[in-house]
C-alpha cells in the first residue's frame, strides 16, 4: 500500500506488533496526555519510518517557512532514537505522505508537531528494544541503543533497527503512557543545532519552490483586476497572440485571467500587455484621502465583550490614550510561485501554503476535481509571516493546470500581484483607558478595539480564493470574524477592574493572517499606556510593571532585560524604552528593550539597538529561538518606523518596494537576545513573541530620547 | 525573434536560443538551471537576483541578456571552489547561520562577495553600505553583518 493509502485508512494493515507490559512497566508520569497530533494520526509509522540505509524519515505535517522546524523536529526525534542528527531525515507536509496537522501557524509547530514526533519516537524506541530483546534473546533491560543499532551490553550481540524490522515498518498505535527520554540525559534536544538547510541555500542548491523545473515545464501569469470587484469587459485574445510570442493558452473565467507560455518572461510580457490592452469596470471607490480612524469607525460591524471583571467606576480622572495601527503586508521577498499539471485525470500541485490539506479541499471545490483525485506536495518559499499570496496562486495554477493538461505549468506571480493582492495585517484603532490610586497601582481598566478579520485563509472553502471571487460567477469571501484581533487585548497584569471590548469592521482592503495577528497592535497599544501610566504614578518602568504581575516567569524575563541593558551609558538625545509580553496570555513570555536616538531639530529617529529576553519553554534549538527573536524584533522595528500600505481611490498603490518600503541595512538595529531556558515546562513556539514588545519599547525609548509620544504609527511616515 | 547568445557564466561558455530582450536572470535560471539567483521585484530594488558582473555585484532581473555577453558573469554555484568547498563568504554564512527563510541570501553573498573583493576589511558602515540594495524580510541583518565580518577575518 503506498502513503497515500495508508494515511487515508491508518490501521488497516497492522504487523502484528505488540506492546509487552514489562516495557512500559518503566518509570513513567502517572498520568500523561498524548499530543493532539497523536490522537489524530497514532500509529507510529504515520510519523517514522526505518529506512534500508540505516536513516530514519520523519513525517511532519508542518512546513518549513524558515523558523527552522525541520532541524527542530529532526533533533526530538534523534534524541529520543539516540541516533545522529545526519541520520535523520525530516519529510514535510505533503498529502501525500504526511499526516494532516492543519495550518503551520500560531507558533504551533513546536507544541504540536515536535511533541507528536517526540512521542512516536519514544514509542518507536520501546518497540525496537522489544523486538531486539527476543530477537537477540536478551533482556531489553541489557540492550543499548546507539546510532541505529541494538546491541547487548555484554557480548557482542547486535542487530540494526532495519535488520528488525526487515522492511516493515511499525505499525502501532501510540499510547499513553510512553516512556520518554529523562531530559537529564538530553545530548542534543535544548542545544543550538545548526540548521542542515542553511548550507543548501549558500551553495544555490534546489531548494525553494521557485527552483523546481520538469521537463517541458510551461509558465503563467494571471492579470488581476484594476481594482478589488472591477470586472472584465473587453480582452482580445488573438491580439495577444499577435503581439507576444510563445502564447500557448490564454484561459478567461469571468473576471479570473491567466495566459501559459513557453518561456517565462513571455508571461511577464503577456500581462503587461494585457495589463495595457484590456478593458474593466470601474469596481467600488476606496475611502482614499480619508481620515482613516474616523473613517475604520463609522463602519458598521460586530461587537465582541473580550472580557469584564470587578466594576466599572464613574470617575473624572480616567487616563486616556487612542492608539492606530495601519495596514502591514507580510511582503515576503520572493512573491507566491506554484507548480501544478494535471495528467491522467489527477491533479498534483507543489505549493507553499501553510496549510496544504486545508488548501486541497478548497482546490477541490473550486475546479471542481474530487479531493482524491488531487495531490499537494509543501515545498518552501521564500517566509511567509502569515497568509499571504501562497494559496491563491496554487489555486490560480491549478485552474491553468486543468485547462492544459499533461504538462507541468509554473506561476510565478509578480512583485506588483504580490504587493496588491495579498491579503493585509488590518488596520487596527486601539483605544485605553485607566484608573490609578495614590499608590500608583491600576484600579480600573478600559480596553476598546477596532478591527477587521485576521483570518481569511481558505480553510477548505472555495470562497477565499481570489480566482474564486474572479470567476463569471464569482464566490463571495466568508470572512470568519476571528477572534484573532483579540489577541493579547486583555492585559496580563493584575487589575481588579476590567472591561475589554472589540468591534470588528468590513474595512476597505482585503486582509487575513499576518504575524502575531492582533497582538501586535495590542501589545502595542498596552505596553505603551503602561509607560504613560507609570509616569503618571512617577514610577520607572520597571517597577511599574513588576509592580503589577504575579506570574514569576513574566518578572524574570523582565528582570533580564533589565540587568542586560544596566549598563549602558546613554549619550545625548538618546533613550531606552522597554515593554513586555506574553503571546496570547498563554504562551512565550518576552520582554523587549530599544535604544533610540531622536535628532532634536529634525525629529528623525534611529533605532539603534535593541534586547529581548524570551522564556518559551522547554528549549529544543537554542539557536532557532534566539534567531526567531532576532528576526521579531527587527521585522517589527521595520512594520513600527515605516510601513503602511498605500491606496488610491481605485486601488492598492503601493505595489513595489519604492511605495511600501521596508528597512533596509541602515535602518537596522544591532540585536541581542538572552533565552531563559525552562526543560520542566512546555516547549513554546518563540516565532511571534517580540513583535508586539518590540513596538511598544520603541516608540517608548522615542518619548524617553525626548521626542513625542507616538501613539500612531507608521512613526515616520514616507 | 530567438538569437543565439553566447554567455560566460561561472567559468564555462554557454551558448542559448533565446529572445535577447529577457532579463538575464530568466537565462540563468531558466535555460542554465541556477538557483542561486533569485525573483524577488524584477524592478532591482530588492537584490535577490545579484550576480557578480565582472566581479560587481549587480541585480540582473531588468538587464538584457544581449548586453552582458562579453562581462564575466559569476552566480552563487560559481563561488563554490572546485574541490566542492564554499567559498569563504559562503562559509560565513552557514557559520553565523545568517538565514530564516534564506531567500535574500543571493543578494546577501554575492553583495558581500564584491563588496570584499574590494574592501577586505570594512567596517560597519562600509558593511551596511555594501549591503544597502539586498532587502531581507526575515530580519536577518544583524546575522549577516556578522557573516561579513567573519568573511572579511577569516581571510
Ligand atoms: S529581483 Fe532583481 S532586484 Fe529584485
Ligand atoms: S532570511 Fe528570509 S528574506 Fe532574508
Amino acid at each position: 500500500m503506498n502513503r497515500r493509502n495508508f494515511l487515508k485508512n491508518t490501521g488497516c494493515l497492522a504487523i502484528g506488533f505488540s506492546l509487552q507490559r514489562s516495557f512500559i512497566d518503566l518509570p513513567s508520569p502517572m498520568f500523561q496526555e498524548l499530543p493532539q497530533s497523536i490522537k489524530r494520526h497514532p500509529h507510529i509509522n504515520a510519523w517514522l519510518e526505518v529506512l534500508a540505509n540505516g536513516q530514519v524519515r520523519i513525517f511532519t505535517g508542518k512546513l518549513e517557512l524558515g523558523q527552522g522546524i525541520g532541524t527542530a523536529i529532526a533533533q526530538v526525534a534523534a534524541e529520543e532514537l539516540d541516533l545522529g542528527m545526519n541520520k535523520v531525515e525530516v519529510v514535510l507536509a505533503d498529502t501525500l505522505r504526511t499526516p494532516n496537522e492543519g495550518y503551520t501557524v500560531g507558533s504551533g509547530s513546536i507544541e504540536q508537531s515536535a511533541m507528536a514526533v517526540r512521542f512516536a519516537a519514544a514509542a518507536a524506541r520501546q518497540k525496537l528494544l522489544e523486538l531486539a530483546s527476543q530477537q537477540l534473546g536478551v533482556p531489553a533491560a541489557q540492550l543499548n541503543m546507539q546510532n541505529g543499532t541494538i546491541s547487548a551490553v555484554t557480548g557482542n550481540k547486535s542487530i540494526t533497527f532495519h535488520q528488525l524490522l526487515n522492511g516493515k515498518q511499525i505499525t502501532d498505535k501510540v499510547q499513553a503512557p510512553v516512556n520518554l527520554k529523562p531530559k537529564e540525559s538530553y545530548k542534543l534536544v535544548g542545544k543550538a543545532i545548526p540548521r542542515s538547510d542553511i548550507s543548501r541555500m549558500a551553495r544555490g542548491e534546489q531548494y525553494y519552490i521557485q527552483d523546481m523545473r520538469f521537463p517541458g515545464m510551461v509558465h503563467a501569469c494571471v492579470v488581476r483586476p484594476p481594482a478589488y470587484d472591477a470586472r472584465l469587459q473587453e480582452l482580445d485574445e488573438k491580439a495577444l497572440k499577435k503581439n507576444i510570442p510563445g502564447i500557448l493558452k490564454t484561459v478567461v473565467n469571468g473576471s479570473f485571467v491567466g495566459v501559459i507560455t513557453q518561456e517565462e518572461y513571455q508571461s511577464v510580457k503577456a500581462q503587461r500587455w494585457l495589463q495595457q490592452h484590456s478593458k474593466w469596470s470601474a469596481g467600488s471607490k476606496l475611502p482614499a484621502g480619508s481620515n482613516m480612524i474616523k473613517y475604520l469607525k463609522t463602519l458598521p460591524g460586530q461587537n465582541d465583550k473580550v472580557a469584564e471583571k470587578g466594576s466599572i467606576p464613574d470617575s473624572n480622572a480616567w487616563i486616556k490614550a487612542q492608539y492606530y495601527k495601519p495596514y502591514h503586508m507580510h511582503a515576503s521577498i520572493g512573491p507566491s510561485c506554484a507548480l501544478a499539471i494535471y495528467d491522467n485525470g489527477r491533479l498534483h500541485v507543489w505549493s507553499h501554503s501553510q496549510g496544504i490539506y486545508p488548501l486541497r479541499e478548497s482546490i477541490s471545490k473550486l475546479l471542481p476535481l474530487p479531493v482524491d483525485k488531487i495531490d499537494v506536495t509543501g515545498v518552501p518559499g521564500s517566509g511567509c509571516y502569515g497568509h499571504n499570496g501562497a494559496d491563491d496562486v496554487a489555486a490560480d495554477v491549478a485552474l491553468l493546470a486543468m485547462a492544459y493538461a499533461g504538462k507541468h505549468v509554473r506561476l510565478q506571480w509578480t512583485r506588483s500581484d504580490e504587493h496588491a493582492w495579498e491579503p493585509y495585517g488590518s488596520a487596527m484603532i486601539m483605544e485605553a483607558a485607566a484608573l490609578l490610586d495614590d499608590a500608583g497601582n491600576i484600579t480600573a481598566w478600559l480596553y476598546e478595539l477596532w478591527s477587521d478579520t485576521h483570518s481569511i485563509r481558505p480553510g477548505g472553502d472555495a470562497n477565499n480564493l481570489l480566482a474564486a471571487q474572479h470567476y463569471a460567477t464569482p464566490l463571495k469571501e466568508s470572512s470568519r470574524f476571528s477572534s484573532g484581533a483579540n489577541r493579547n487585548s486583555e492585559p496580563y497584569y493584575a487589575i481588579p477592574n476590567q472591561r475589554i471590548e472589540a468591534h470588528f469592521f468590513k474595512g476597505p482592503l482585503r486582509t487575513s493572517a499576518l504575524r502575531s495577528l492582533g497582538a501586535y497592535a495590542n501589545i502595542f497599544a498596552i505596553e505603551s499606556f503602561m509607560d504613560e501610566l507609570a509616569e503618571k504614578a512617577g514610577k520607572d518602568p520597571f517597577t511599574f510593571r513588576l509592580m503589577h504581575l504575579q506570574d514569576e516567569r513574566a518578572k524574570a524575563v523582565i528582570r533580564k532585560v533589565q540587568e542586560m541593558i544596566s549598563n549602558i551609558q546613554l549619550p545625548a538625545n538618546t533613550g531606552i524604552g522597554i515593554a513586555f509580553s506574553r503571546y496570547k496570555n498563554s504562551a512565550s513570555y518576552c520582554a523587549v528593550a530599544a535604544q533610540v536616538h531622536v535628532q532634536p531639530a529634525t525629529g528623525a529617529i534611529e533605532v539603534q539597538k535593541m534586547w529581548s529576553a524570551i522564556d518559551a519553554g522547554e528549549v529544543i534549538n537554542l539557536d532557532g529561538i534566539i534567531n526567531q527573536t532576532e528576526g521579531g524584533m527587527i521585522q517589527s522595528a521595520s512594520w513600527t518606523l515605516i510601513e503602511q500600505v498605500k491606496f488610491d481611490a481605485q486601488h492598492v498603490s503601493s505595489r513595489d518596494w519604492v511605495s511600501y518600503p521596508i528597512m533596509r541595512f541602515n535602518q537596522v538595529p544591532e540585536v541581542e537576545v538572552a533565552v531563559l531556558n525552562q526543560p520542566e515546562e512546555k516547549a513554546m513556539g518563540a516565532g511571534e513573541a517580540a513583535q508586539g514588545p518590540a513596538a511598544a519599547a520603541i516608540a517608548n525609548a522615542v518619548y524617553k530620547a525626548g521626542g513625542r509620544r507616538i501613539r500612531h504609527l507608521p512613526m515616520v511616515p514616507s | 525573434m530567438n538569437t543565439t547568445i553566447q554567455l560566460q557564466v561561472n567559468g564555462k561558455k554557454h551558448t542559448v536560443q533565446v529572445d535577447p530582450a529577457t532579463p538575464l536572470l530568466y537565462v540563468l535560471r531558466n535555460q542554465l538551471a541556477l538557483n542561486g539567483p533569485k525573483y524577488g521585484c524584477g524592478l532591482q530594488q530588492c537584490g535577490a537576483c545579484m550576480v557578480l558582473l565582472n566581479g560587481k555585484a549587480e541585480p540582473s532581473c531588468m538587464l538584457p541578456v544581449a548586453a552582458v555577453k562579453d562581462r564575466k558573469i559569476v552566480t552563487l554555484e560559481g563561488l563554490i571552489q572546485n574541490d566542492n568547498e564554499m567559498h569563504p563568504v559562503q562559509e560565513a554564512f552557514v557559520q553565523e547561520q545568517a538565514a530564516q527563510c534564506g531567500y535574500c541570501m543571493n543578494g546577501m553573498v554575492i553583495s558581500a562577495v564584491a563588496l570584499l573583493n574590494e574592501n577586505p576589511h570594512p567596517d560597519d558602515t562600509a558593511i551596511r553600505n555594501g549591503l544597502q540594495r539586498a532587502l531581507c524580510r526575515c530580519g536577518t541583518q544583524s546575522r549577516i553583518i556578522k557573516a561579513v565580518k567573519r568573511a572579511a577575518n577569516s581571510k
